[in-house]
């Protein structure tokens, strides 16, 4: 016990301040202004792996360590669709996860947001499309936002979170105004 | 005849070190297979190659002391080749995914599709046949599983989307309570086409999709894949091109089996050991990407060498990082051995017996955990391993625990190999020209990566296109050990069991 206090007193808090360059420090200061003003509580994501050879994966896996501390931000990977506000999508999305894939989209509540991660997911990648793969998360279900690499980095999947909860703003406005609109 | 006759008869394979081939008639499949099961081979590989009317099986086996290619033509497409899953239990599901691939079908009795999920035609083979485009009807293949039956038996069915990051897979547990009595598991899930799109690459750009077969073994695959063509393009690597591959190799190594001993501290309620080895991990992957230009290595091996040279700034930072690494997963690592809570969940769980480890074929470093000691670094090494064996690590236990002192030990032996190797580096160009092969030559590459052998057999095709590739992870060996370490173990542990053993989802389905 004493050589773990001492470990964790020894290393502090490895979470980076914001940084000095400006596109960094947008970032995560303004993800969190508009997590707070568009949600109003945490940005729930489910991932789903659709077909990727797992690089990506590793990346989404760095967001959660302690330099990047995406929890931090208010953000948390939750376990089932049911419960997220955004899905991020890896792929080429195969033939085999196309029902799943569609099933988890259709289990998440409105408004649902999109996030295609890396090449594959964008375009379909190095794999593009066969008897097996269907390519782009496009081809499958409706996407908001497309982050590519190969992998991404943590801080370019971050920034495509973000540009995904801008577009949540208008979704929930066009929303609002569709409701006000109705007659009764 | 005795195993000496056959290799007498072999000749030697281009491509990785201590590889020989071997073309059998159709009568002398089983005898040479029966005569390397008796002698402990390991089955490595099974693929098929060849078209409707002439395909042929072949098989890649580890002796301790060599590796053996062989092929095998079949006189009927139609009528099934004698199966050798009673021989090489990792056979089984390989044989199924001829069939559903190439058509080839074993005369072994589990005639289940294993890659096909009824996503394209069950007439239409996807590696003889032309390419085709997704069928845009998606149906559910009926798949049957194994029922276990009795008072209080029942199922759980998980998957193919699981609750955290990770591959979808589906598991089928069948319990009484909580107590597991079998699990069955149903993968291809992620079969994208690996094997068919990479016949439309030319042969010496296709080290770019061998990376992404499964990214995390990316050097693995990317050198084995290079190791492959090299050798049937009688291309020489330099010395220093072999020693950077070494050194990434190693990176790759460290990286994966630091997220691990995280990965591991957490799925047994230790929350400190994932925040302290995933901030390690991080360290890593910065001074990779400061030192070589990328986090992860997927670019790094090309044919002929390496992508990048490696400058002296570049080796400072790696060494500097490599040493801080080395300095904290020691005191990590008193503080997993000396904490009761985590030694309580390693301590048992998920073991698999040497004996039954060799009875199934269990290898890399799972087996290493269960006392087969083979390791190609040290058994069949390739430059620069003939040069500076790293020492090779063994346990018998065969528990999540075992699984996580070869973890430990192995980082720490990277550690000092890559140090080793940053200090002797040798001089000199770290890229070759790889001439275009001639049609119809072939080759094999053989590397040990994070998580075991990684093998890829290569044929060339006519004007630098590629025939056949085909890649092998050692995933299709120890998927089908994990149902048995998982028996009379508790549903709860099986994301710790399944974690100790970290199996590829992309390698396996291609």
């Amino acid at each position: 016990m004493l050589k773990t206090l001492r470990q964790i007193a020894s290393i502090g808090i490895a979470t980076e301040p914001p940084p000095q360059a400006d596109e960094s420090l947008r970032i995560r200061e303004g993800l969190k202004d508009r997590i707070r003003a568009v949600l109003g509580r945490a940005l729930c994501i489910r991932h789903i792996d659709a077909g990727s050879c797992n690089g990506c994966e590793l990346e989404i896996h760095a967001l959660n360590n302690p330099v990047y501390n995406i929890e931090g931000l208010g953000i948390r990977f939750v376990a089932s669709p049911r419960h997220a506000d955004l899905l991020l999508v890896t792929g080429p999305v195969s033939k085999h996860m196309e029902l799943a894939l569609r099933r988890t989209y259709e289990a998440t509540p409105d408004p649902k947001l999109v996030v295609a991660l890396g090449d594959c997911g964008c375009t379909g990648g190095i794999f593009g499309e066969n008897y097996a793969s269907l390519g782009p998360v496009s081809n499958v279900i409706p996407v908001d936002v497309a982050v590519p690499g190969c992998p991404p980095s943590p801080t370019r999947i971050l920034q495509g979170i973000l540009a995904a909860l801008a577009r949540t703003s208008d979704k929930k406005a066009r929303s609002v105004s569709a409701h006000l609109n109705t007659p009764g | 005849m005795a195993l000496q006759a056959w290799f007498a008869r072999s000749e030697a394979h281009p491509g990785a070190p201590g590889l020989r081939c071997l073309a059998l008639s159709h009568q002398e499949w089983r005898p040479v297979a029966q005569d390397l099961a008796a002698a402990g081979a390991r089955l490595l590989a099974l693929w098929a190659s060849g078209n409707r009317t002439a395909p042929r099986v072949h098989a890649a086996f580890l002796t301790d002391q060599a590796g053996l290619v062989v092929s095998v033509p079949l006189s009927h497409a139609d009528a099934p080749y004698p199966g050798i899953e009673d021989l090489f239990a990792a056979a089984a599901r390989m044989q199924r995914s001829m069939a559903d691939l190439s058509g080839v079908r074993s005369s072994d009795p589990d005639t289940r599709p294993w890659l096909r999920h009824a996503a394209w035609p069950r007439s239409y083979l996807p590696l003889v046949d032309h390419p085709l485009a997704p069928d845009p009807e998606t149906a559910l293949d009926p798949y049957e599983f194994v029922r276990v039956e009795g008072e209080g038996v029942h199922e759980i069915a998980v998957g193919p989307v699981h609750a955290g990051t990770i591959e979808p897979g589906h598991f089928r547990f069948s319990v009484v309570g909580e107590k597991v009595l079998r699990l069955e598991e149903r993968l291809g899930y992620v079969h994208k086409g690996i094997e068919q799109r990479f016949t439309q690459i030319p042969i010496l750009e296709a080290h770019r999709l061998a990376a992404r077969v499964s990214g995390d073994s990316a050097v693995a695959y990317s050198w084995a894949y290079c190791q492959a063509l090299e050798g049937l393009a009688g291309a020489e690597v330099p010395a220093r091109a072999a020693w950077l591959r070494g050194l990434y190799l190693e990176l790759e190594r460290i990286a994966n089996h630091l997220g691990d001993l995280g990965a591991l501290g957490n799925d047994a309620g230790f929350a400190f050991g994932l925040a302290q080895f995933s901030r390690l991990k991080e360290l890593l992957l910065r001074a990779n990407h400061q030192a070589l230009g990328q986090r992860y290595l997927l670019e790094a091996v090309v044919p002929g060498g390496t992508q990048r040279d490696l400058t002296g700034t570049g080796a400072s930072v790696l060494r500097a990082c490599l040493l801080q690494i080395e300095h904290e997963v020691r005191t990590l690592r008193a503080i997993y051995d000396e904490h009761e809570g985590v030694r309580d969940r390693f301590n048992g769980a998920g073991t698999v017996s040497a004996d039954l480890a060799l009875r199934l074929g269990l290898i890399g470093l799972a087996g290493r955990a269960s006392g087969q000691a083979f390791d190609l670094r040290i058994d069949l090494p390739c430059d620069p391993y003939r040069q500076l064996a790293p020492a090779k690590v063994v346990r018998t236990e065969g528990d999540v625990a075992a699984r996580v002192a070869v973890r430990f030990d192995e980082l720490y032996e990277s550690c000092r190999f890559v140090q080793r190797i940053l200090e002797a580096l040798p001089a000199g160009p770290h890229v070759a020209h790889v001439p275009a092969p001639g049609d119809g030559a072939t080759g094999a590459g053989l590397i040990e990566g994070w998580r075991g052998p990684v093998f890829v057999a290569l044929e060339a095709g006519p004007s630098g296109s590629i025939r056949r590739c085909h890649p092998q992870d050692p995933s299709w060996q120890n998927w089908p050990v994990l149902e048995h370490a998982i028996i009379g173990n508790i549903v709860p542990d099986f994301p710790l069991i399944n974690k100790s053993f970290n199996l590829s989802y992309s390698g396996h389905d291609l």
